[in-house]
């Protein structure tokens, strides 16, 4: 029942996202200004800082995660749909699970357009000879990011401040795996990839997300109820 | 807590229910019994406590003191597995505008576990009138159409208790009759209903018994239908 109940929430969510393309078009428009920003502001005569495309990569996911985030649990707010997801006798962790997979799959696609953005505007080409060690990066760090954001955005449903109150209480918690990514991304724009070090990022990061993945299914229940 | 093997239930009771939202007392000290094959009303005005009390036989809200009892299982002990015998139409609609009426139906159906929730989801717009309209988005919708579609919804997985907020609110004279209509075959087939309403006019002849809340307390219990109306005029006449 805990996987059927994950595919039809996520099923849903993705068919009510294609339908209106509200969540997608407004996260990509924003990711996609943040680097162009970044590039403007930074980029000097052709040259980007060093190490600077990785940073701003995770930036721009974090912002453009943060404005999904928010957007997809408001969109169960408005006709409370939230309240029907939790009175099914489907497991709740499963609604948990459902939502951060969509969340995941969302900034897949954002992903997918940030990253050749980045290698073109902030001199990181290098990051596309390294897709396959670049894809765990980000992979691990979203999952990381979008962990314990779904729980954050699904706990802060009711609370009036929610868009304030979200990127005040999630970025702390999340600075690990941004600091992760970060160092994982920036060990990928070196000339000579060190896997040792890759790995050790890549590592950690997939710690974070058992933990954040663990203690969100844990609580989930729990938030959710009263 | 493991769930018991039958779930099934013929009457629920509350028993000196209360819940406080920290100082406001939102419901305080109801005691009452609801039968199988029968409509219960919950009157009152705005802010009586209605809302509140269907909440908590919804199991989203844990009484503050006091016991719900579905048959012989408490509330606080199983209200998890007690859900999929439990049918909702709040204030809101619970659906999802994007989707069409079918799909709306269907996922819910699913949800309940249904065994064929596509094929469920094409009987209940049947039975809703709506059959024609199965492939169009909600958000398309007249209101009294999104309440039709919103009480096969709550009615999907055939619950043995339903509770109705404010069923008639927006409706026209057809849509209430059709609602009214399908409230008492709901009832013949030997469900419990709970309906919280302001307004007995478009109720008369509805319900079994009656709860009269104000402030959260019951001001008077009526269990013989033809005393409906002069208890009423009784209960909102105090203001």
């Amino acid at each position: 029942m805990f996987a059927r109940a994950v595919w039809l929430i996520l099923r849903k969510d993705l068919t009510v996202e294609m339908r209106s393309g509200e969540i997608a078009y407004t996260t990509l428009f924003f990711a996609v200004s943040c680097i162009l920003m970044f590039a403007f502001a930074l980029v000097r005569e052709g040259r980007a800082p060093e190490d600077g495309a990785a940073g701003l990569l995770w930036i721009a996911i974090a912002f453009a995660g943060t404005l999904a985030l928010g957007r997809t649990f408001e969109r169960e707010r408005q006709s409370e749909t939230l309240r029907a997801l939790m009175m099914a006798p489907a497991p709740r962790p499963a609604v948990y699970v459902g939502k951060l997979i969509g969340i995941v799959a969302l900034l897949a696609v954002v992903e997918i357009v940030l990253v050749p953005l980045v290698a073109l505007l902030l001199e990181a080409r290098v990051l596309l000879e390294r897709p396959f060690w670049l894809a765990a990066i980000l992979a691990a760090g979203t999952t990381g990011f979008a962990a314990v954001g779904t729980l954050f955005a699904a706990m802060l449903i009711r609370a009036r401040t929610r868009d304030v109150l979200l990127p005040v209480l999630l970025y702390p918690v999340i600075v690990p795996v941004m600091i992760a990514g970060v160092r994982g991304t920036a060990a990928l724009l070196q000339p000579e990839v060190d896997t040792a070090i890759l790995g050790f990022w890549l590592a950690l990061l997939v710690t974070f997300d058992v933990v954040f993945v663990t203690l969100a299914l844990w609580t989930f229940e729990a938030v959710m109820t009263d | 807590m493991t769930p018991p093997d039958n779930l099934d239930f013929d009457h629920v009771a509350g028993d000196d229910v209360s819940r406080h939202f920290g100082r406001r007392r939102a419901v305080s000290r109801i005691t009452f019994t609801a039968r199988s094959g029968t409509i219960l009303g919950l009157l009152g005005p705005n802010g009586a406590g209605k809302s509140t009390m269907l909440a908590m036989l919804a199991t989203l809200l844990r009484p503050t003191s006091g016991t719900i009892r579905f048959g012989s299982l408490d509330a606080r002990q199983h209200g998890a597995a007690l859900r999929s015998r439990i049918g909702v139409l709040g204030h809101d609609l619970f659906l999802y505008p994007e989707l069409t009426a079918h799909e709306n139906l269907a996922f819910f159906a699913g949800l309940y576990r249904c065994a064929d929730p596509a094929a469920v989801a094409s009987r209940a717009l049947v039975q809703a009138g709506l059959a024609d309209r199965a492939g169009d988005q909600v958000q398309s919708f007249s209101r009294g159409m999104r309440q039709r579609v919103a009480l096969e919804r709550a009615l999907i997985h055939e619950p043995r208790l339903a509770l109705l907020d404010e069923p008639f609110t927006g409706l026209d004279d057809a849509s209430t009759a059709a609602l009214i209509a399908r409230l008492r075959a709901l009832r013949e087939s030997g469900a419990i209903i709970i309906l919280a309403t302001h307004d007995l006019d478009l109720t008369e002849g509805l319900f079994d018994e009656a709860l009269f809340l104000r402030d959260g307390r019951v001001l008077s219990a009526v269990t013989r239908p033809e005393q409906l109306r002069s208890t009423y005029r009784a209960v909102m006449g105090r203001g």
